[in-house]
């Protein structure tokens, strides 16, 4: 009898191995190593044995139960895996198929490019500081030290309404006076964005509207060379550290020294091409120290106080800065342009 | 301005390339926006020094049988002279002539170089040899339009030595001559004394530390005086402050000198005759705007006004309804705030802008009154304005011109006169100067400059920065004010901030250093405003929408489109000068603007999710300032969804009023705000919406809504062309964000987690089919007070079941105890309550 244990596990692991899928092998189970299945029924027939042989015997049944039990695991994963792998090949997918997206909304590139600036000078403690766009003459020409047949005043072309005493901005610098004489006579760190209006005709360089971002610092000492400093701190920040600036002197009737910064021309890198019309430099921003007249219409007294403007447009910086050949797209509210700032960083 | 720095090295030694020399004026303010090349390298058509160079006319000679053409033999410096042929109208006089004292010159260009062809266009043509009338042709003599110089093709450029050229030599390549650079410098206005060759070679000296070398000016004066002939009166010293004339007799008109034209050209003005081109020259040499009147003319005027006497020139300001005809013919009326030229016979010229038709020199002129004044800046800007008309003059005096200037100007023109057109100078000089400008002196503090500048300069450092631009500087010692005297052409120096900006300028804007803020930080205050509005913003774009930004200016036409029916136009700030005829107003409605960027694109697009936030400008009759009111307006329309492979189409699917409710109540929610929706009232013409379909946005315990939203009524949407999806309405909504923003908490408070858990209860409720959901609602909430936690409304159904005129309304409700788990008798005795106060307050039954 005890002989005859070799032949049935052969016997039993070959009919596992013939087993081709789960419910064979769960039917192997049932015949084999289930609780009716001959391999469990074999120890039934212990009264078969002799005494002395029982131990022998019994230990031996184990063996080949565990043994079986083992074989029939190992069986028993592999088959299981194949019935996976055989299920995912049957639902697999075309992963090169168009993802579902959801529909992202997105803001206008001015919006994206005025909130980079403020960020950059609400680092360094410009608050924002907002102003009416239909102003007095008063306080876009005649309090920024521009009074009537001023020859600075052919410099911009004035949107007047039928009260000749009131023009639409021709640039947000008005708003210097109104924060000054409000926050007198503390010092003074704002900027004020908005829009700003100018008699234009209408083409791919010049829009009758446009947003303008003014800086205004007033103190007890500031001086050219902080002008210079933020300034240059900020060109770093919006164009990237390597980025060249430059000053120049230039002209603007409420600042004296006044000046124009450039940037090395993000196409060329300084060697001269279309975008900056061969110079190398890109005209940024215009800035300068506040002209005393304009000090004292804000409330400060030149001799004790001092500071410096700036001015600049975000539609400008982000044409150069994005290619962008037409300013009229700005207030065009084309979602096919519109669109493309979605991938603004 | 442009500068052909030939004509400026004549008062000021150039070093370095033109790059260069534009580098160092662009960093002082003197911004050169173009380097135009004629000849030399970096041309665009240059002229190679072996192919291109200057040749003495020898002779002309005839050529047979053909009339309009003759032969020219000239010596360019080879071994043997040369024979061309040409049409040049200009060589015919000398055909057969003895050319032996003419010192005639010509450009001569070889076969093999390059031209602009005046027959095609003026395209870049390269010279071959031909043959004509049986001569070989392989060079030709060029006009000022084949090197492009200019426009001039009437003959050929013929020119003899002088002064102002190089010296001249067969051979001598033309871009030694002729060649140049020439610089174009935005001259804004506070460097007026730059739109002269003078001022900007000043400035060069001044930042090179080269010499800067004042033109002389001697005048040989031989005519018999000028005195008892002429008389000069200015009535209005503050207007005329000072007026110089000369006399200069026996002139001869006539093209002037070669080298005077070529100068004019590459300074962008266009040679006529030596009397008007003196007189520009010295406009653009010197900055002294000059007129000349033909002398006999006024002297017929004094005989036959006056009775004889001297020729007497008054200024004084426009009579009444004076009028006068100016020389490009245009008859003006004059203001009486506008000075004019006048003699006893009336106007001759309004004065620093435009002289008069009569007074001009004609071709007969011989005799020749020279004036060279000076013109207040900001009368001539005024007359400029007034008149419409903008001259070189009046843009010189406009700017300011100071009056020292005046003499030196009619020195010059004078000379020029007598050397280039033949004329006497009449012994003396009128000069009706009766105050003369004192000289202007400023006290810089040393301690303001660095205080503006943050540079530390000292007294001696500063006084040779200011010296180099000719300021007079006197130093008190160290510590002391320089006392600094302005030099007699600058009229821009007020106080020492502008002498900072010199100092600034000389020193160099590169070389001032760069520092960090460091002055006392100010009150950090943000602006509740703005990120406020960054919030509404972001929220939007969050949920899917596209911000737009519009034109804040539109027509009354175009926001009448969001009426039903025509009404009285509200009333608008409107603009006096517009520029295009559809931006006349500043606009009162944001959502008009919104609707037409939805309009614009829904040629494109189905699925339109669009806001914008921004101003409008609602403004009372009579009232000149509009209040600027922040507001958002939204627009909704097309499929609900992004399109998709997957997704089956479904045309109903599209937005719908409840979309753009979520959205508002979303933006809402965000900010902190309890919000309640009200049906609008019946729809009046007044608003866009349709009846039964719009809504009143109120923040929770106000009256007065901050907000409107709903379906556009189609009729509207038509007015803007606006071709929604089939079957999909157009939403929109506006909100006034001033009014939102004041109410917005000041901090979100947060509340405990329950602790204990809730009990969910479903419940159906039929009420009448008028019953407002949020009344249902309402009265649930507050018949559940205080264990009904939650109420969401899951379902509305109506049908045959509940019967005609009534609706169901299934709801969750979740109630839960702050202190203990509730149990299922608690919530059905709650019910049973609930049941019985909403059956009392809105009739609702329970639906079984």
């Amino acid at each position: 009898m005890i002989d005859q244990l070799d032949d049935i596990e052969a016997r039993v692991s070959a009919a596992l191995d013939a087993a081709a899928d789960l419910d064979e092998l769960e039917e192997w189970r049932r015949t084999t190593i289930g609780r009716k299945g001959e391999v469990q029924l074999l120890t039934r027939r212990m009264g078969e044995i002799e005494a002395a042989d029982r131990p022998t015997f019994g230990k031996r049944i184990n063996e080949i139960k565990i043994s079986l039990q083992a074989a029939f695991e190992a069986r028993q994963e592999a088959l299981t895996r194949a019935a996976h792998d055989a299920e995912a090949d049957a639902e697999s997918l075309d992963v090169t198929l168009p993802g579902r997206r959801p529909v992202l909304g997105g803001l206008h590139p001015s919006t994206l490019v005025m909130r980079r600036i403020e960020r950059i000078f609400g680092d360094m403690g410009f608050q924002t500081y907002r102003s009416p766009d239909v102003v007095t003459d008063q306080l876009n020409f005649g309090d920024l030290n521009m009074p009537p047949d001023h020859p600075a005043r052919d410099m911009q072309d004035t949107f007047y309404t039928t009260d000749p005493s009131v023009v639409l901005r021709t640039h947000t610098s008005g708003g210097q006076i109104l924060a000054m004489q409000e926050q007198h006579p503390a010092p003074v760190r704002v900027i004020l964005p908005g829009m700003c209006y100018r008699n234009e005709q209408i083409t791919s360089r010049s829009e009758i509207q446009f947003h303008q971002i003014e800086g205004l610092a007033v103190g007890p000492a500031i001086t050219f060379a902080d002008l210079k400093g933020t300034l240059t701190e900020f060109a770093r920040r919006l164009f990237g550290h390597g980025r060249g600036a430059r000053f120049r002197a230039s002209y603007f009737p409420f600042t004296e020294p006044s000046a124009e910064m450039d940037i090395a021309c993000f196409l060329c890198d300084g060697k001269g091409c279309q975008l900056c019309k061969e110079t190398g430099w890109l005209e940024i921003l215009g800035c300068g120290m506040v002209h005393p007249t304009v000090l004292r219409n804000g409330g400060y007294d030149p001799e004790k106080w001092s500071g410096f403007a700036f001015g600049m447009g975000p539609e400008r910086i982000a044409m150069l800065r994005h290619g962008i050949r037409d300013i009229r797209y700005f207030w065009s509210n084309d979602l096919r342009f519109l669109r493309q700032f979605q991938r603004f960083v | 301005m442009r500068v052909p720095l030939s004509w400026l090295g004549d008062f000021v030694e150039l070093d370095g390339t033109p790059d260069e020399l534009a580098e160092l004026l662009t960093n002082a303010g003197l911004e050169v926006k173009a380097i135009d090349r004629f000849g030399v390298d970096g041309a665009e058509l240059p002229w190679p020094a072996n192919l291109v160079m200057t040749a003495r006319v020898l002779r002309v000679d005839p050529v047979p049988d053909a009339d309009r053409l003759v032969l020219a033999t000239v010596d360019y410096g080879a071994d043997s002279t040369r024979q061309v042929i040409t049409g040049a109208p200009n060589l015919f006089p000398y055909v057969d002539q003895d050319l032996g004292d003419a010192d005639l010159w010509g450009a001569l260009l070889l076969a093999g170089a390059s031209y602009r062809n005046p027959y095609r266009d003026l395209k870049i043509t390269r010279l071959k040899p031909k043959k004509l009338r049986g001569i070989t042709s392989d060079a030709m003599l060029c006009s000022a339009v084949e090197l492009g110089l200019g426009e001039d093709h009437e003959g050929i450029i013929l020119f003899e030595p002088a002064d102002e050229l190089p010296a001249l030599e067969p051979g001598r390549p033309l871009t030694e001559v002729l060649g140049d650079a020439v610089l174009d410098i935005d001259v804004i206005p506070n460097i007026a004394r730059c739109a002269s060759i003078m001022g900007v070679a000043r400035e060069v000296a001044a930042l090179t530390g080269a010499e800067f070398r004042p033109p002389s000016v001697p005048l040989t004066m031989d005519g018999p005086p000028i005195e008892s002939r002429v008389e000069i009166t200015t009535k209005n010293p503050e207007l005329n402050p000072r007026f110089v004339a000369l006399l200069i007799e026996g002139i001869e008109q006539g093209a002037s000198p070669y080298w005077m034209q070529h100068r004019l050209q590459l300074a962008g003005q266009r040679p006529i005759s030596n009397v008007v081109d003196i007189s520009n020259y010295v406009m653009l040499e010197v900055g002294q705007p000059n007129h000349t009147f033909d002398y006999d003319l006024l002297r017929q005027r004094a005989d036959e006004y006056a009775g004889g006497g001297p020729v007497r020139i008054v200024t004084r300001l426009a009579h009444e309804d004076e009028r006068l005809t100016t020389l490009d013919g245009t008859e003006r009326e004059l203001r009486t705030n506008q000075i004019m030229v006048t003699d006893p016979a009336g106007s001759l010229s309004v004065g620093g802008v435009m002289g008069g038709r009569d007074s001009e020199i004609g071709p007969e002129t011989r005799n020749v009154l020279l004036e060279a004044a000076a013109w207040e800046r900001r009368g001539i800007r005024r007359t400029q304005r007034q008149l419409g008309v903008h001259t070189e003059a009046g843009f010189r005096f406009s700017r300011g011109v100071h009056p020292s200037q005046a003499l030196l100007g009619a020195r010059r023109a004078a000379e020029l006169l007598r050397l280039h057109a033949g004329g006497t100078i009449a012994e003396g000089i009128v000069d009706h100067y009766p105050q003369p400008a004192p000289d202007v002196t400023v006290d810089l503090d040393l301690g303001y400059l660095r205080r503006l500048s943050g540079l530390d300069l000292g007294a001696e450092e500063t006084a040779e920065l200011l010296r180099r631009l000719e300021f007079g500087v006197d130093a008190a010692g160290d510590s002391g004010p320089l006392r600094v005297t302005v030099p007699d052409h600058r009229l821009d120096i007020e106080g020492q901030h502008d002498l900072v900006e010199e100092v600034c300028r000389i020193y160099g804007y590169d070389r001032i250093p760069s520092t960090v803020l460091s002055d006392v930080l100010p009150p950090q205050r943000g602006n509740r405003e703005q990120s406020f509005e960054d919030r509404v913003k972001d929220t939007l774009a969050d949920l899917g929408l596209q911000e737009v930004v519009s034109y804040r200016l539109t027509t009354p036409e175009a926001e009448a489109k969001l009426l039903l029916e025509d009404a009285e136009p509200p009333p608008y700030v409107r603009l006096a000068n517009p520029s295009t005829q559809d931006r006349i107003v500043m606009r009162r409605s944001l959502l008009a603007s919104v609707l037409e960027a939805a309009a614009s694109n829904s040629r494109f697009e189905d699925r339109l999710a669009l806001f914008e936030v921004g101003r409008v400008f609602p403004v009372e009759e009579g009232d000149a300032l509009p209040e600027e009111r922040e507001r958002a307006a939204i627009v909704l329309t097309g499929p609900r969804r992004g399109s998709h492979w997957q997704a089956a189409d479904n045309p109903d699917d599209c937005f719908d009023f409840f979309d753009m409710k979520g959205v508002v109540e979303t933006v809402l929610d965000r900010l902190g705000l309890q919000v309640e929706f009200a049906a609008a009232e019946a729809a009046s013409a007044a608003t866009p919406y349709r009846a039964g379909r719009s809504a009143t946005v109120l923040l929770a315990g106000d009256a007065e809504p901050v907000g409107l939203l709903g379906e556009v009524h189609p009729a509207v949407t038509a007015n803007f062309d606006l071709e929604p999806a089939t079957g999909s309405p157009v939403l929109a909504a506006e909100l006034d964000l001033d009014r939102i923003l004041e109410r917005i908490p000041e901090s979100l408070q947060v509340e405990p987690v329950p602790v204990y858990p809730e009990v969910r209860e479903d419940l159906a409720l039929i009420v009448d089919e008028a019953t407002p959901a949020a009344s249902v609602e309402a009265a649930l909430l507050k018949a559940g007070k205080p264990l009904l936690c939650a109420v969401e409304l899951f379902d509305v159904f109506r049908g045959e079941a509940i019967g005609e005129g009534a609706k169901s309304l299934a709801y969750h409700l979740a109630f839960r105890a702050p202190n203990r788990t509730l149990r299922d008798r608690d919530v059905k005795k709650l019910r049973r309550r609930i049941l019985g106060q909403v059956e009392r307050s809105v009739g609702a039954t329970i639906r079984e």
